[in-house]
């Protein structure tokens, strides 16, 4: 049970109370700058302490997610599907404890269950697409030259996610599963008004054959991260949800300063499909080689 | 033997191409709406020969006044014109600019290397050729949208705003002008400064075409020309091809707006040669990587990374095929070095030559003698670089190469890869698992392997990093240029 209401009566023996705390590189530190905020139901009750992260713990993680990158990448897309395949398997499996984290966060019951079922049917289908992507994206170009070139689609690498504020458990998958299919790695700040199901999803993706520092989840304060999130150079593309106009402003002057790429999306919007999330961190890498001459250097492939 | 024999002389006659059968303009305005017009500004700046140092013509300035006409312009002609049109006719009118352009070639290439300073070999046997190729290209895609986006509507953004740099003036145009019209776009587009000219006798050849007025205007000018530009409101998307700082500019000028981007910016690209790879091919592929185009180019092999064990021997023959690079009369169908493309840029590349040998490193030059009008620099090359060094770490772009040695696979993945660039990289080697596990590893967009330098309009380009983002070229260019839902 993820409630500890402090002010409701106690059965013996006592319940003994997670403490919520971060997840980098695969380990569950807590935040290096010993702050905190606390999570309290719609009644006001105390529900737990979540970690207030630092800029530092953003630095940390970005060190666990670069070190992470190219192992990850380098997996067959098989194996990676078969990971993200057991996200979903993982996330089933504890069911009844999101959902009461949720009911405890102030969820409706039904919006609860609706949520948890749509965020398992978004993995299984994401698990689906780790080797089909690069199979309907990639290209055999039919280039002048005697030369045999082709294009396939290539993680960015390094991602920062400033996941949705609204879904507690949807918002954080979207904003991990799909950048990890791509063989990149995340550096994802949690549901401010939601935090703890993200690190409960923790919890998962540590079970779930997914090697340390391919996620890496914060919790924390949008406002005080955001911008270490655009400006941080090692970091290649970042995503973000529900941002104002204004904070998008300022995270894109940052974000040029190495050219990031930057995605902002709303959590509503329809007109995107699964696998463009996915698309959206990819590049597109193009190999040439000569061919030896056939028939004449007029043909190609 | 007492008697030596005589020396040889192995100096090649000239063989210059006619400049009779061009015409250039004293003066040329800018193209809105489908004429030529004096800009409000009443400004004119000199084009220059860079062979020269002649006025070849006198060029409009646009202000801002200018841009606002060329972008009204290019929204007329989307809304009344381009965007009503059936995409099968958008074909047909990019078809014929393929065909007029290839039956202006000489004079295109001419013009081109008059202009520009690049070997007359170059823009003939690649710049026009290949530009032509992509307006031939692209036409087909006119109609054939649907098949490039699966699951998905593709329409055009609009009015796009173009900028393209000096390296490749008309062959940038085309890469840049083909997909957005294919796709159902008008344009404003501005060439650099220092090389207006063929893109200007492109306009002339829209007219010919008889493309709808406004559907392709050219406004002229330098870097404020451009900002007003990528500051105009009813301009939605900018496709910028340029210096990495300038794309950073952009990219932040542009937050928060709705606007569309790619950036095609600049790179330091590894070319790799492993011990077992045929030497004399590579050498070919080092030589063609640095100083193809005065070394005026993005994705410039300008880092070669040889193998300890042929190190030397790469050098020795590395220099020897250098000394029989022809320098000088960019018209001269002889000439492999033409000029550098303008007094600035000759002027940073001196730079960083001081920088290299400051930095203690062993330089190496050609003999070949130097006109003594014009801006030239002889193929240069640095040895015993040090990844810290600055000649390794920056952009140069002009015709320096940074040489390192390295041992293993992994070091020299470490080495390429460890740069804010990712735009291009070479790999020579005989093992074809050797290729694969280099052109996946490197991180770069565009991975040559025993072979550089080498472009298709079927073939997409552009960086990883800060070498930009988007793709130009073959179906995965197209996206740059269309809003999917």
């Amino acid at each position: 049970m993820a409630s500890k209401k402090t002010t409701s009566k106690t059965t013996l023996p006592l319940a003994v109370n997670k403490t919520y705390k971060i997840y980098i590189g695969g380990a569950f530190p807590r935040t290096e700058s010993g702050r905190y905020t606390e999570v309290r139901d719609a009644r006001g009750g105390f529900i737990a302490n979540v970690c207030l992260s630092s800029r530092k713990d953003f630095r940390n993680a970005v060190v666990a997610a670069r070190a992470a990158q190219e192992g990850w990448q380098d997996r067959s897309a098989y194996n990676r599907s078969q990971t993200v395949y057991r996200v979903a398997e993982m996330l089933q499996q504890r069911e009844s404890l999101f959902i009461d984290e949720m009911l405890t966060m102030g969820y409706a019951r039904t919006k609860a269950k609706r949520e948890f079922d749509a965020s398992v049917d978004l993995i299984v289908h994401y698990a689906g697409w780790c080797d089909k992507y690069i199979q309907i994206y990639s290209s055999v170009n039919p280039v002048a030259s005697s030369h045999f070139n082709f294009s396939v689609p290539e993680a960015t690498g390094v991602v920062a996610s400033i996941a949705a504020q609204d879904a507690a458990l949807r918002g954080i998958i979207q904003a991990c599963v799909p950048a990890i299919c791509g063989g990149n790695t995340v550096v994802m700040l949690a549901s401010e008004k939601y935090p703890l199901c993200a690190v409960t999803f923790a919890e998962v993706l540590a079970t779930s054959d997914l090697p340390g520092g391919v996620v890496n989840i914060l919790t924390g304060n949008r406002a005080e991260l955001q911008s270490h999130f655009a400006s941080h150079m090692d970091v290649n593309a970042l995503i973000a949800w529900d941002v104002n106009i204004g904070d998008e402003i300022a995270i894109c002057r940052k974000a040029a300063d190495n050219v990031k790429r930057t995605y902002f999306y709303e959590s509503g919007n329809k007109s995107l499909q699964p696998v463009d999330y996915i698309m959206n961190l990819q590049e597109i890498k193009t190999t040439w080689h000569p061919i030896e001459i056939i028939k004449g250097s007029g043909s190609g492939y | 033997m007492s008697k030596k024999p005589d020396k040889i002389s192995w100096q090649l006659s000239p063989a210059p191409e006619s400049t009779e059968h061009i015409t250039i303009n004293k003066r040329y305005g800018l193209f809105i709406g489908g004429e030529f017009v004096q800009p409000l500004t009443k400004k004119y700046f000199n084009t220059i020969n860079p062979a020269t140092e002649q006025v070849l013509s006198e060029i409009a300035l646009a202000g801002e006044r200018d841009v606002d006409a060329a972008v009204k312009a290019a929204r007329k002609a989307y809304t009344t014109v381009w965007s009503k049109m059936p995409a099968s006719e958008r074909a047909r009118y990019i078809y014929r600019i393929a065909r007029l352009l290839q039956e202006r070639a000489r004079e295109f290439a001419v013009i081109e290397t008059m202009d520009g300073g690049k070997s007359i070999r170059e823009s003939r046997d690649i710049d026009v050729p290949l530009a032509a190729a992509h307006f031939f290209y692209h036409a087909g895609w006119a109609d054939k949208l649907a098949y490039a986006f699966p699951q998905k509507k593709a329409s055009p953004l609009g009015v796009v705003g173009q900028i393209i740099p000096w390296n490749f003036p008309l062959l940038m145009a085309a890469w840049k002008i083909a997909p957005a019209l294919a796709a159902g776009n008008t344009i404003v587009l501005k060439p650099a400064e220092t090389t207006s000219l063929t893109a200007l006798k492109l306009a002339e050849l829209m007219r010919d075409a008889g493309l709808p007025d406004g559907v392709v205007n050219i406004i002229t000018g330098a870097g404020d020309t451009g900002k007003y530009l990528v500051a105009h409101p009813d301009v939605n998307k900018i496709a910028f091809t340029g210096s990495t700082d300038v794309g950073k500019l952009i990219q932040r000028s542009i937050a928060g707006t709705q606007k569309k981007l790619t950036l095609e910016l600049g790179g330091k690209a590894a070319n790799i040669i492993f011990e077992d790879a045929a030497i004399d091919q590579a050498v070919e592929g080092i030589v063609n990587g640095i100083y193809f185009n005065q070394g005026h180019v993005c994705c410039a092999g300008s880092r070669l990374f040889v193998q300890e064990s042929i190190a030397v021997e790469v050098e020795r023959r590395l220099k020897h095929r250098m000394e029989s690079l022809v320098l000088g009369d960019p018209l001269d169908k002889n000439t492999d070095i033409g000029a550098i493309n303008s007094k600035g840029q000759l002027e940073t590349i001196r730079k960083y030559i001081d920088i290299g040998k400051k930095e203690g490193l062993e330089m190496f030059q050609t003999n070949c003698p130097v006109p003594a009008k014009g801006y030239w620099c002889r193929p240069t090359l640095f040895t015993g670089v040090a990844q810290s060094s600055i000649i390794a770490q920056e952009e140069i772009f002009g015709p320096v190469l940074a040489v390192q040695t390295f041992r293993t696979v992994d070091e020299v993945i470490d080495k390429a890869n460890n740069t804010p660039f990712g735009l291009s990289a070479g790999v020579w080697t005989d093992k074809g698992s050797k290729i694969f596990n280099l052109t996946s590893r490197l991180k770069a967009g565009v991975v040559w392997a025993n072979t550089y330098n080498k472009f298709d309009p079927t073939s997409p380009f552009g960086g990883y990093k800060e070498s930009g983002f988007g793709r130009e070229g073959g179906v995965h260019g197209l996206q740059a240029y269309v809003n999917l839902t």
